[in-house]
């Protein structure tokens, strides 16, 4: 937060003469400033909170499916370990409530926005501008330890009195401030959110200042903008949603902890009746303040989490379509006006809080206006493919995946943006798969083809191909069934937050078998991942060996050795030509690297 | 391995590193202290007949007094810079020392006033009348409170007169407390704003204290660089002026 | 990006000059001050003018600290790119969630 941010301490004297000693194991892979190895531990951790996060939702569906059942094999254990929560391995619905809200906050703070941006940036960003690290190696760390912190917090909250934050991972205000005060305020799942996020706030704060300070300044010679590869601009891009979005949801928790802990009333209004009583509050607050602060955020993360997935699908789809991209420029400018717009859309996640006929024409324009550039973005990858002699590559399955997902997930966004059609489909399992759409098939999707692609390059050794397939496929086809029953249900109007699945209402009778079919798509969907955590663990130790460029791409990444070394350019990069020359005429090799004179 | 451009600019953009990360810090900064603005904006614009916004609660002499301070710790700071600049070490040192001093008194004088308000106390009847003062004593029946004598208008010395002490039954009360965040929207988002603005004047303070001494040792190898750090915390010692500048009549005047 | 006269490689007596520049920078901080104070004890016409007095003149302050001692009256391009983006943003996110009251229904 203060000061320590500017890069005063970055060499610092006695830290300086310790980099040149054998740093050995904690100073190599602990406590270590190189930005690989940064951004090695967040894609670590992130994978295993994404997994955790899962974990947690694949819970959620054996109570949806067959709710008020005990569950099977696991209950016991949990009824162990949770006694208040689980009573005789049965969810009680506060339970259902706080795996719900950990959910949600797990999987987006602590495991998309890790991976794709701070794991793939910190790893891919200085290796394709040419750069020996980060500007600010020692404010990288500071960003990995303070996300961890966040993360220990958050796991932490499930063992307070009364379990974890049960507000859903928007933290609505009053309920958000009003659950478990007792018996202490401070140890409470919701406060120990609040607490988390501010760590998880400051750790992506420090994490894009840094970003957008390198590819500002230290492109190597040559790298001009218009040469930067997608990805870089996507991760740019990002770095600022970061910065600038998130500052307003630190005030907004920092507002809500005052309103938990000093029993201030920002967010409460006057004459708050809670269990028939009138709360001893000053009021005067406004539940609709939190909402604006939190989504204010809120839209811009959504954005946060798919550019970076566009940047991946970017560089993958040319590099096994062995053409340049399509509309590379019309791309990039369509990512700086996402950028610009998703920060004038937030209150379309607000049309049923009375805020007023106005504000909501305003937002329904702008929510329309900014499906055109995420159109253009995903245009230009679909018709990159056209014409191309396509190697469906591990990485490139994903890729290819991620464009009908993505589109799915977007197009459904669509009637979300005019405020009649909300009035309906508000907070149902409809708007649940519009996003999932996108986060899940689409981003995840991307993150997979990230790490099938750059494997070689941090490990010096390709990943099974056959096991890769083996991840794809069941995974594709259970997503699917998953998320796309959601939209039936949704339309049907199942609300997102029925503890039962609908059994109790009669309008979700004619939809509630897909409950369970869903279910075991998402227990499916688990089991699919199994190929992939063999895969993983397998290929570092006997994956296939491969020299510094085994996909035959353009970007300056592949022309440092496989892992790169400390500093990592054995020469100074200069960069020559564009990002993706692929199959220019004329030339011996289908492909021409930027660094290639 | 060395970082390029850590003292001297890039050609291309003429910024040394450092420089656009503390911007960038400081842009993070404006967006954060924005959204405790655009509450404040909030609440006081929703503020209903239960709640009516505020005048006059805080102290004004001391908050120009405060004013001062912090107007001269900037001052101070970027001739401790500028100093560096003309490679005058032992000026150097003497501004930086008073832009410390400032600081800490800044911090020391809004101890007090935080101080003199956990002191105060406002009480809410249920028959509507509203009393504010100095509390006497409070039992279990009863509170004792020394009530505060208000005159018309606004004034720039503080009212301290008091009127007779007044039993008030407990039965009788719908709300007490003293004025402490809870007590109503202006000083829950009073404390707030000062206690995250209070939060960044400590911290810059600890960054000058490191320049101040053992970090001015980089003086006698890079001069420059020193200068650079100096920049550094300096801009964010400006922002934090810059924030009270708004603070100051927007909490204590308007 | 661009090439023009770096703000920092300044000779050493140009600073010498400007350290007149802070000094008149301070004493105008200092009676804004004192005007701000005074005119907040003026009963103009509404609460609503005294509030875009002391607005009006905590801008020209803070314009006065981020021009000269933040020199930014002769910075790169780069910072203010960033700083007018961010402007942009923080007058949206007051304008838009003030925007909230401008119909009857609020809250
Ligand atoms: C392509 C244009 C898009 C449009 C027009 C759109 C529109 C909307 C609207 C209007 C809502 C609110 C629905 C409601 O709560 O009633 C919504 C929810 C949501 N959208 Fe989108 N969206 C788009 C793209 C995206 C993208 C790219 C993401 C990225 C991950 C995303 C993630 C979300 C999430 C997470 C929610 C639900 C938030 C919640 O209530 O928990 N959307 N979308
Ligand atoms: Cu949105």
């Amino acid at each position: 937060m203060e000061i320590s941010a500017s890069p005063a301490h970055v060499h610092h004297g006695e830290e300086h003469a310790h980099e040149h000693h054998d740093p050995g194991f904690l100073g190599k892979y602990v406590f270590s400033t190189d930005h690989k190895v940064i951004g090695v531990q967040y894609g670590v951790t992130g994978l295993i909170f994404l997994f955790f996060g899962f974990c947690l939702m694949l819970l959620m569906r054996w109570q949806l499916a067959y709710h008020g059942q005990p569950l099977p094999v696991l209950g016991p254990v949990l009824a162990k370990i949770f006694p208040k929560e689980m009573p005789g391995g049965v969810m009680t619905p506060e339970f259902y409530n706080s795996l719900g809200a950990m959910h949600g906050t797990i999987m987006v703070f602590l495991g998309i926005v890790p991976i794709a941006f701070a794991a793939f940036g910190n790893f891919v960003v200085p290796l394709q501008i040419g750069a020996p690290d980060m500007t600010f190696p020692r404010i990288n760390m500071a960003s990995y330890q303070a996300f961890f912190i966040g993360g220990v917090i958050m796991l932490v909250s499930f063992f307070c009195p009364g379990g974890a934050a049960k507000g859903g991972w928007t933290s609505y205000a009053p309920l958000a401030d009003i659950t478990d005060r007792a018996p202490n305020m401070f140890f409470t799942g919701q406060t120990m959110w609040l607490i988390g996020m501010v760590f998880l706030i400051t750790s992506s704060l420090l994490g894009s200042v840094n970003f957008i300070t390198t590819i500002i300044q230290l492109r190597a010679p040559g790298m001009t903008w218009m040469r930067l590869p997608f990805f870089c601009w996507a991760q740019l891009i990002t770095a600022f949603l970061l910065l600038l979005a998130f500052p307003p949801l630190e005030a907004a928790s920092v507002m809500q902890l005052m309103d938990r802990v000093a029993g201030t009333s920002f967010f409460l209004p006057t004459g708050l009746v809670v269990n028939g009583e009138i709360v001893n509050i000053s009021g005067g607050g406004s539940p609709l303040l939190w909402q604006h602060l939190f989504w204010f955020l809120g839209h811009p993360e959504v954005y946060v989490l798919i550019l970076p997935a566009m940047g991946i699908v970017a560089e993958v789809v040319a590099n096994n379509t062995r053409k340049p991209l399509w509309g590379y420029k019309a791309a990039v400018f369509s990512a700086l006006t996402l950028g610009f717009l998703s920060f004038i859309v937030w209150a379309h996640h607000m049309y049923l809080t009375g805020m007023g006929a106005r504000v909501s024409s305003f937002f329904q324009t702008t929510t329309i206006l900014i499906s055109i550039p995420s159109v253009i973005i995903l245009t230009a990858l679909l018709l990159s493919l056209w014409g191309g002699s396509i190697r469906f590559t591990v990485p490139m399955l994903f890729a290819t995946a991620f464009m009908p997902m993505f589109g799915i997930g977007g197009l459904t966004g669509i009637p979300l943006a005019f405020n009649a059609v909300v009035l309906y489909l508000h907070d149902t399992y409809y708007v649940i798969a519009h996003f999932h759409y996108i986060v899940a098939p689409g981003t995840i999707f991307a993150l997979f083809a990230g790490v099938y692609y750059w494997f070689p390059k941090a490990t010096g050794r390709m990943m099974n191909e056959f096991l890769g397939k083996l991840h794809f496929w069941p995974s594709l086809l259970f997503i699917n069934g998953i998320f796309m029953p959601m939209f039936l249900q949704g339309m049907a109007g199942v609300h997102r937050r029925w503890y039962d699945g609908g059994a109790s209402y009669d309008l979700a009778k004619p939809v509630l078998h897909w409950n369970a079919f869903m279910s075991w798509s998402a227990w499916l969907l688990c089991v699919s991942q199994f190929p992939f955590i063999l895969n993983f663990f397998w290929s570092i130790w006997f994956g296939k060996k491969v020299d510094h460029n085994p996909w035959h791409a353009t970007t300056l990444e592949w022309e440092a050795p496989s892992p790169p070394p400390h500093g990592n350019f054995l020469k100074p990069p200069v960069v020559h030509r564009g990002p993706y020359e692929y199959s220019v005429p004329g030339s011996e090799d289908d492909f021409i690297p930027q660094g290639k004179a | 391995m060395e970082i390029p451009y850590t003292v001297t600019a890039r050609p291309d953009t003429g910024l040394w590193n450092a420089k656009i990360g503390i911007w960038l810090f400081l842009a993070s900064e404006i967006m954060l202290f924005g959204g405790l603005f655009s509450a404040y904006v909030f609440l006081r614009i929703g503020a209903d007949a239960a709640n009516p916004w505020p005048h006059g609660l805080l102290n004004v002499p001391v908050g120009t007094f405060n004013t001062f301070v912090l107007i001269s710790s900037s001052m101070t700071m970027v001739m401790a810079w500028a100093s560096l600049k003309m490679r005058k070490f032992a000026q150097y040192r003497i501004y930086m020392g008073l832009t410390i001093l400032c600081a800490l008194a800044f911090l020391c004088v809004k101890a007090y006033e935080y101080n003199d308000k956990f002191h105060h106390y406002g009480v809410w009847l249920k028959n509507g009348e509203f009393i504010t003062g100095h509390l006497e004593e409070n039992t279990p029946e009863s509170l004792t409170i020394l009530p505060d004598i208000h005159h018309e208008g606004r004034h720039f010395w503080p009212e301290t007169e008091h009127g007779a002490p007044r039993e008030i039954k407990k039965a009788d009360i719908r709300r007490w407390s003293n004025f402490t965040p809870k007590f109503s929207p202006f000083f829950a988002i009073y404390f707030t704003l000062t206690g995250l603005h209070g939060l960044h004047v400590f911290g810059g303070m600890v960054v000058n204290i490191y320049f101040w001494l053992p970090g001015s040792k980089l003086y006698r190898t890079n001069p420059e660089h020193l200068a650079n750090r100096v920049e550094v915390s300096g801009l964010f010692w400006h922002f934090v002026d810059l924030v009270w500048i708004f603070l100051f009549p927007v909490l204590y005047l308007l | 990006m661009n090439n023009e006269h770096s703000a920092d490689d300044h000779p050493h007596h140009d600073i010498s000059k400007h350290v007149r520049r802070y000094m008149g920078v301070f004493l105008a901080l200092l009676l804004g001050t004192v005007v701000t104070v005074a005119a907040s004890y003026i009963p103009f016409k509404s609460n609503e003018v005294n509030i875009a007095v002391a607005l009006a003149i905590a801008t020209v302050k803070a314009t006065l600290v981020a021009a000269i001692f933040m020199h930014l009256s002769a910075e790169r391009w780069t910072i203010y790119r960033f700083l007018i983006i961010t402007v942009v943003f923080a007058i949206g996110l007051f304008s838009l969630t003030a925007l909230a009251f401008s119909d009857h229904i609020h809250r």
